[in-house]
């Protein structure tokens, strides 16, 4: 057997009285890509936080290379040849892509040498490994999948023979995602260890040679992944069967109750990224739109949910026109029966340093209920948020709690609580999985069905094909602003995926 | 006439020497994410700290470095509680301003005895003017003379210093690499610790930096530009280099023509006190007092385009969980 390149041994690790890591044991052979899989608040990013120096483990043992080594510092890590490529990108963004390279690995007090040595140390990185990205490029100019390029490159320079990449794809296009894998591939090739920390499962089957599943702080199997199924995989994530498909009834389309017609939307530099779109949404039935994130479908969710102006084209709520000069009063909309779940949770859906129970009320804050006189009425606000933690399982359950201490699926039930148990005619929802554990996603795709079922009005826009496909009675996909393509829910990916290239697009305006 | 513009222009060398000094002093610690409302306040005990040392030990040298070592102490304590502790950086400038404003003169009443001044300076106890080679041979030729012999020559040591720390400041900031990190703390702290950096014992460097140039401005002001101290001194200095850092978004260069026009329109409000204008007559001295601040609040407002301070400011860096 080939030699191991990190060996965790029996790693322990509480914040408080919280055991994010209890008795792990994980061996990495060298030059393959493990992968580890858990929910959110499983212990991955812990347990790699740990081996990069970032935070002490109370106990346990690590060996690189099979010698026991003691990491304090995020050094230690880099001097061991362990690379990490944050979730959250640790770059500045109003640096060069050479400058974040030198960071910390300056040679001596000035930066001439450095930077000499940076700019060959880059162009031999993009030859040996097909890296690509201009050195004199700012960071904040470049797009994410460049950006997160650069953060692998940083690794590399200061030669990082393991590599740990924490929810790498995340932030990416598919396309991105798929030249990401091909990189990582051929950094195995060239002998490197690649850890790889996901939720989502396919890329785990897609690229792992070795797969770890975490739940609750330990670790509870280790498979080869090609003897391993997704079904397998999520069972032991969540810790019991798991519906990857919901099961939902055929659907009764009923009235309609939100109409788009002709709608046209640019953006602030004059682009038009809403090109003369049409389509209806009945009562009971889902209406998924699918397509690469960037084709208008955000900017068609805001100008819908009042948000955006758009140029030109009429949205009809219940037969009566939205005012779409991008001046029309959100509260306005949500009492004439339309909510909204916004794409970007953090900056649109919530106020992150809120508590949960001011926020599982936002926007419905002057309906009366929550009011007593000119004053809110605190006891009933507790109330209802205790309601709604119990209907949609939010953990942790203390309403008190600051709503950015929720993890990302915790945070997407709270304001799909708040919109959904305002009992909305029309229920627009944009990326309703993002960032979302497997059993979350189970859960909120049985409530959303459970909305058509009531005979309710939903728009899903999302990016995730597999969502599109198990929730939409209708899909439509959107290809450079315009919808280029309905289909029904048998559709297969293959043929929902050319659309969303724009390839029969093409075809049809040659 | 032109001996009148060459006056002002000295005293408006003169005077925006310590908001020089002071905004460089900001630059260091904004830059490296640590917002310094306090610079007021390490001027003053600057100022205080050096007249007190100089007139004690009767050397100039010993009062300068006094008045360096007290400022860098401020702050340290500005440090220790905004890095260390991550307090709200605002509150604790603030304290270090109500602290030096009430400290100095309970300090100078209780040892000198003068209504919180500190004894008059005598010559070799403060900076004095360095006359440069042939400047009084060529003071009486036309346009040059008035030049070389006011303008250039006839500053205090500490004026040179202040100019030549521009440059110097730009030098670091951008081809060092202590610059390199100083600025990426100010920006993203958290890159600067994955990188395997100290992110606090970076940021209480660049607090060091502010605490010499603060002090080399209080120095300035009761040393140099008066001959000992006198209570609030600073008179607000410690604000308007403030407004010039954002007003010269950060950068050095830019910093020193910002503190050049600050210093222009003082000088040219004392120059035209009481002396009518052409066509709206005498002006009320107050309106020329006012002016400057008045000029700043409009170039503040209106014209210095968009300012994007380095992100990280006001920010204490927790290591994420």
């Amino acid at each position: 057997m080939a030699q191991a390149a990190i060996e965790l041994i029996g790693i322990n690790k509480s914040f408080g009285a919280v055991r994010a890591n209890r008795d792990i044991n994980l061996e990495v052979e060298r030059g393959t890509i493990h992968g580890i899989v858990g929910e959110n608040g499983a212990g991955k990013s812990t347990l790699m936080s740990i081996l990069y120096g970032f935070y002490q483990a109370d106990s346990g043992e690590i060996r690189v290379g099979g010698k026991p080594v003691s990491i304090h510092t995020s050094n230690d890590a880099i001097a061991l040849g362990i690379g990490m490529v944050h979730q959250h990108f640790m770059l500045v963004d109003n640096f060069t892509v050479l400058e974040n390279v030198i960071l910390g690995a300056e040679s001596d007090a000035l930066l001439k040498s450095s930077i000499t040595k940076a700019r060959s140390e880059l162009d031999r990185l993009e030859r040996e490994y097909g890296l690509e990205v201009d050195p004199d490029a700012v960071i904040e100019e470049l797009p994410v999948g460049l950006q997160q390029r650069v953060e692998i490159l940083k690794a590399l320079y200061r030669g990082a023979e393991i590599l740990i990449l924490d929810e790498p794809t995340g932030v990416l296009t598919p396309a991105e995602a798929d030249h990401l894998f091909r990189i990582l591939k051929q950094l195995k090739d060239q002998g490197k260890t690649i850890v790889l920390i996901t939720h989502k499962l396919r890329e785990i089957m897609a690229i792992t040679d070795t797969v770890s599943v975490m739940r609750q702080g330990t670790m509870v199997a280790t498979r080869t992944t090609k003897e391993t199924t997704v079904g397998e995989l999520a069972e032991l994530m969540v810790g019991r069967r798991v519906l990857l498909r919901v099961e939902k009834g055929q659907s009764e389309a009923g009235a309609v109750k939100l109409s788009v017609k002709n709608l046209t939307v640019k953006d602030q530099r004059g682009v038009t990224m809403v090109d003369d779109v049409s389509f209806d949404v009945r009562g009971g039935e889902i209406v998924g739109i699918a397509g690469v994130a960037g084709n208008g479908q955000s900017e068609l969710l805001e100008a819908i949910s009042g948000i955006r102006h758009a140029v030109s084209g009429e949205v009809m709520l219940d037969g009566k026109p939205i005012d779409l000069t991008g001046k029309a009063d959100p509260g306005e909309l949500r009492d004439r029966g339309l909510a909204h779940v916004p794409e970007d949770r953090h900056h649109v859906g919530l106020v992150l340093a809120f508590e949960e129970n001011e926020n599982s009320i936002l926007g419905y804050h002057d309906d009366e209920r929550y009011l007593k006189g000119p004053f809110l009425d605190v006891d009933a606000i507790m109330a209802d948020a205790k309601d709604k933690i119990e209907k949609y399982d939010i953990r942790p359950t203390n309403p008190r709690l600051k709503t950015a201490n929720f993890s990302g699926g915790n945070q997407q039930k709270i304001v799909l609580a708040r919109e959904m148990e305002q009992d909305p005619g029309v229920l627009i929802v944009g990326q309703p999985t993002r960032g979302v554990d497997v059993g979350a996603i189970e859960f909120i795709h049985k409530r959303l069905i459970a909305m058509r079922d009531q005979g309710k009005a939903v728009l899903v826009v999302s990016v995730e094909l597999d969502e599109i496909r198990s929730l939409s009675d209708r899909i439509l996909v959107m290809f450079a602003g315009r919808v280029v393509g309905e289909r029904g829910p048998d559709a297969t990916e293959g043929e929902l995926g050319l659309l969303m290239a724009g390839v029969e697009h093409q075809e049809a305006a040659e | 006439m032109f001996n009148a513009i060459v006056q002002v222009l000295d005293s408006t060398i003169r005077l925006s020497v310590p908001l020089l000094l002071a905004c460089l002093a900001g630059l260091y610690s904004e830059r490296a994410g640590i917002f310094d409302i306090g610079l007021e306040g390490k001027m003053l005990v600057g100022a205080f700290a050096g007249a007190s040392a100089a007139a004690v030990f009767h050397s100039a040298l010993i009062g300068l470095g006094t008045a360096i070592l007290i400022s860098v102490a401020f702050a340290l304590v500005h440090g220790f509680a905004s890095i260390t502790h991550r307090g709200n950086q605002i509150v604790s400038g603030v304290a270090i301003n109500f602290i030096a404003a009430g400290s100095t003169i309970i300090l100078g009443q209780a040892w000198f005895s003068q209504g919180g001044r500190t004894p008059a300076l005598q010559p070799g106890e403060r900076f004095a003017a360095i006359t440069w080679p042939g400047a009084d041979a060529i003071r009486d030729v036309p346009i040059i003379g008035p030049i070389y012999a006011e303008l250039i020559s006839g500053h205090s040591i500490l004026v040179y210093f202040a100019f030549a720390m521009v440059p110097f400041t730009w030098w670091v900031l951008f081809r060092t690499r202590f610059g390199l990190r100083m600025r990426a703390v100010g920006e993203n702290p958290a890159a600067v610790d994955t990188a395997g950096i100290s992110v606090a014992w970076l940021r209480y460097r660049a607090l060091i930096c502010t605490g010499i140039l603060t002090g080399v401005a209080g120095a300035y002001l009761s040393m140099a530009q008066n001959g000992g101290f006198v209570k609030d001194m600073t008179a607000g200095k410690g604000y308007i280099a403030l407004a010039a850092l954002i007003f010269a978004k950060w950068k050095p260069v830019n910093a020193m023509f910002a503190c050049l026009l600050f210093g222009f329109l003082d000088a040219a409000s004392i120059r035209l006190q009481g002396s009518p204008l052409p066509l709206v007559g005498k002006v009320p001295a107050q309106f020329m007092q006012a002016l400057p601040y008045v000029l700043t609040v409009i170039l503040l407002a209106g014209f210095i385009g968009k300012a994007i301070p380095p992100r990280a400011g006001g920010v204490p860096y927790v290591k994420e969980r």
